[in-house]
């Protein structure tokens, strides 16, 4: 039996990059706020201190901050046709889990979508004809959403985290340095970008050479200290190099930690609970009112917390499940393609080229999480795709975040994997190799999706979500594209030699390609077409908002977390100054 | 393993304990930086208590205590193969790796404690990953003993570490491949995938885990360890940084593990 507890406001489902947004903007505008966090507390000096933070064997291969799959995992296949086999060790992404979750152990790359991403049906209709976007059985959709309604918010995860950066577009005005593709921005980065390592200025140099437009990648990387309007106070990087995939022991890299957490836990109406993991949110009998949201903390009691508003601001693939187990929305049918809660699942498509010297020592284990020279001529829409047969992009970028020896030590075509080649291999290009990255966009189709799985249950008796995924066609082709392109600039650069990492063949759980896993609990105009409308608000039950990179139709050839950010703060904007003064729909269908 | 911060006391000092909930103390032993801590509720500060440091769990003692005296001299001979010494750079041997391995299969490593291991266990494709219903520790013993009896049906030798180098590379080449198949329910490329990633693990980790012996694999690269601070080599490009290779005990010369 659970124990019902006093109601609240809002209670937040998790408690990363949305749970913490969400928590400081509805408690300063007087709400009682709880926030519920599966895993434990977790805070600089006593979880990632500089001393042990730098510790690849801990944090990257025994997954010291990641979600532990033997608690909590889901099953996975390419295709319907496969049996789903659960995830038994993490690899393809690494999940966070505890406070501040995956804003703890990211990179720091802070990103906004282009004008056009949020269009990607209609704008690529119009310029490449209807097929442009149906080909390969894709299912992309519009947003709902356009880029200037974002971008107020883009600017204020921007001054939260001090991201560090150069502007390429100042309010419509191009500005040299920068990215000229970029959606125009009201302001300038709070902070400048990062001084450049040895490999990113060779890419710089040799994309410029041929005709790219190079310009520094924008960081939660602190280039200096930095206060944010929570008072909050960060100190600049020092490129220890252990930065994705760690957390940083220096507070310079943006995570709820440094950013919000100061702020909000002296906050009287803020109640963080950990150990906490919500099983589902209770509905009224018509399903159409969230009451609150029964869960079960570490020592196995369970609670009910009613609450006005349940905002669900755990991971993608958690969010979705609970809106499954707790039968929120219509579940998507790939067979007839009606429903929606699960539907365009989508992820990005990964390549890599990796570059060898003779004459020039690389140092890369001086890095930082976003440390990189990055071109954007073609992501998106910013080339003419015309014949191509395919759409979407990416970025590509010259990129140190680390040597660290375990996973990154590069070596050239052929080399055996083992024995006295390798090794000798591996002592000759550590210090002389870093690699580009292609960092691809990721269109949805009708087969890529999210359930509950038939056969597998978690720790607490209830199916785990079940993932069914495979690059489309139409990735692979773009990934092709792009890696040649690529390949074109890491040969500009005169190395000794170059490696291609191609994305080839059906999506695989090993090795680690990215955290970015997108779609579910997507966004759009309808109720027919979309889970929740653009502040997030879920149509058939308008006390629930779900938060996160679930709520993308697709996933454009970036880092979601900018935008993630963005879209939580527009969801807060709008509860404040609408849904608190007239509780229900803010769209009307 | 650590146990984190009980914040009780501090909350009651503060007077801000959610009745019915940070009263809660009969959790579940503390996991590896994951669930199971205590359930805590946190409320008008950050909570902070000294001497809660989340350190690292290093190896220590020494001898084997997870491997059979059989199992190590199949380790032994093995990783010799996979990273073999000469003037080059430290073997996986001279490294210390075998140990590292044995330390790690003794502890949470070795029992799966990252593995989610439930049933039921078809095979599944490639794509898929691992689906064994071993754990690491398991996985080893196991493969350790079907290479063993692979070696003896068909290649005529009492035990892999008595073949030649070379019989014992194209062993462990069948093994990467898959063409030698293994009994007692061992796929073959997956123990060796393990067994080469936890091999390079031992090799590049830091040396309190009981490899990487003095450092010597990142000296071999250039890899200078765990230092905190680059930022005057950020744009000397080109250079040689002269950093001294450090770990988290230190070095010779500075601080004595």
């Amino acid at each position: 039996m659970a124990t019902t507890l006093k109601p609240v406001d809002a209670v937040l489902v998790g408690f990363g990059w949305t749970g913490a947004i969400m928590g400081q903007q509805l408690c300063d505008a007087g709400l009682n706020v709880v926030a519920l966090e599966r895993g434990p507390w977790r805070d600089t000096a006593t979880d990632f201190a500089t001393g042990f933070a730098q510790d690849e064997l801990r944090y990257m291969w025994r997954h010291h901050l990641f979600q532990n799959v033997a608690d909590d995992t889901l099953t996975i296949r390419n295709n319907v046709n496969q049996e789903a086999l659960p995830m038994r060790r993490l690899g393809s992404f690494l999940l966070g889990t505890g406070v501040g979750s995956g804003g703890v152990h990211w990179n720091g790359q802070i990103w906004r979508f282009l004008p056009t991403d949020f269009q990607t049906k209609s704008h690529n209709e119009k310029r490449y004809g209807k097929k442009s976007v149906t080909d390969y059985d894709m299912t992309v959709q519009d947003w709902g959403v356009t880029y200037d309604e974002l971008e107020p918010h883009y600017d204020q995860f921007d001054k939260l985290c001090g991201t560090s950066g150069k502007a390429g577009n100042l309010q419509g005005k191009i500005q040299p340095g920068g990215n000229p593709f970029e959606g125009p921005r009201a302001n300038e980065y709070p902070t400048p970008p990062m001084a450049q390592t040895y490999g990113p200025t060779l890419f710089g140099k040799a994309a410029a050479e041929l005709g790219r437009h190079p310009f520094p990648h924008p960081t939660g990387n602190m280039s200096e200290a930095y206060t944010n309007p929570l008072g909050a106070q960060m100190g600049a990087c020092t490129y220890c190099g252990f930065c994705e995939k760690f957390g940083c022991g220096n507070y310079s890299k943006a995570s709820p930690q440094t950013t919000v957490l100061p702020y909000l836990l002296r906050k009287s109406n803020f109640t963080l609970r950990t150990e906490c993991e919500v099983l589902r949110v209770e509905l009224t009998p018509d399903k159409k009112r969230a009451t609150g949201v029964t869960y079960v903390n570490s020592a196995g009691e369970e609670f009910f917390q009613p609450a006005e508003m349940v905002i669900l601001g755990a991971y993608v693939l958690q969010n979705v499940r609970l809106l499954l187990l707790s039968g929120i929305g219509k579940p998507y049918d790939p067979k007839t393609g009606e429903g929606v809660v699960g539907k365009n699942y989508a992820y990005q498509t990964m390549s890599s080229v990796n570059v060898f010297f003779d004459d020039k020592i690389i140092n890369p284990f001086i890095g930082a999480g976003a440390l990189a020279t990055v071109i954007d001529d073609f992501n998106g829409d910013n080339f003419d795709h015309g014949g191509l047969g395919f759409i979407g992009g990416a970025y590509i970028a010259g990129m140190v975040t680390g040597g660290r020896p375990i996973e990154m030590i590069y070596t050239p075509q052929g080399t055996p994997a083992w024995g006295m080649e390798w090794k000798h291999a591996a002592a000759k290009n550590y210090l002389r190799s870093f690699s580009l990255s292609i960092h691809g966009s990721c269109m949805s189709a009708r087969g890529n999706y999210l359930d509950l799985d038939p056969t597998y249950r978690d720790i607490h008796g209830r199916p785990m979500l079940r993932m069914t995924f495979d690059f489309t066609q139409n990735d692979h082709k773009m990934s092709d594209y792009l890696t040649d392109r690529a390949a074109e600039v890491a040969k500009a650069m005169n190395p000794r030699e170059i490696k291609l990492n191609r994305r080839t063949g059906s999506w695989s759980v090993t090795p680690y390609q990215t955290t970015h896993n997108t779609g579910g609990a997507i966004m759009g105009d309808n109720p027919k077409n979309s889970v929740v409308n653009k502040y997030l608000q879920v149509w058939d039950v308008p006390n629930v908002f779900s938060m996160g990179a679930g709520a993308f139709p697709q996933n454009a050839g970036y880092n979601p977390t900018g935008t993630l950010a963005a879209l939580a703060y527009m969801s807060a904007e709008a509860i404040k100054s609408q849904y608190l003064k007239a509780p229900g729909p803010m769209v009307r269908a | 393993m650590v146990t984190k911060v009980n914040l009780q006391r501090r909350q009651l000092l503060i007077g801000s304990v959610a009745a019915g909930v940070a009263g809660a103390t009969a959790a579940a032993p503390v996991r590896d930086g994951e669930l199971g801590a205590p359930p805590q509720t946190i409320r008008g500060a950050v909570p902070f208590k000294e001497g809660t440091a989340d350190a690292p769990p290093g190896a220590s003692g020494s001898g084997y205590t997870y491997f059979t005296p059989v199992e190590a001299t199949f380790i032994e001979a093995a990783v010799s193969r996979l990273i073999p010494n000469d003037p080059v750079g430290p073997g996986a041997v001279e490294a210390n790796v075998p140990f590292f391995l044995d330390r790690q299969l003794a502890g949470p490593f070795g029992r799966g404690d990252h593995y989610y291991l439930g049933g039921p266990w078809p095979k599944g494709v490639p794509e898929q990953g691992y689906q064994s219903r071993f754990s690491p520790a398991q996985m080893y013993r196991a493969a350790i003993a079907a290479i063993d009896q692979y070696v003896v049906a068909n290649l005529s030798a009492p035990s892999f570490s008595k073949l030649s180098a070379a019989d014992q590379d194209k062993t462990l080449k069948g093994l990467e491949s898959g063409d030698i198949k293994l009994d007692g329910g061992v796929d073959s490329k997956t123990f060796f995938g393990m067994l080469l990633q936890n091999t390079k693990e031992g090799y590049f980790s830091d040396p309190i885990y009981g490899g990487n012996k003095d450092m010597s694999a990142w000296k071999m690269i250039g890899f200078p360890g765990a230092h905190y601070n680059y930022k005057d080599w950020v744009t000397r490009h080109g250079e040689r940084v002269p950093f001294p290779t450090v770990g988290f005990k230190g070095r010779p010369g500075w601080r004595e593990g």
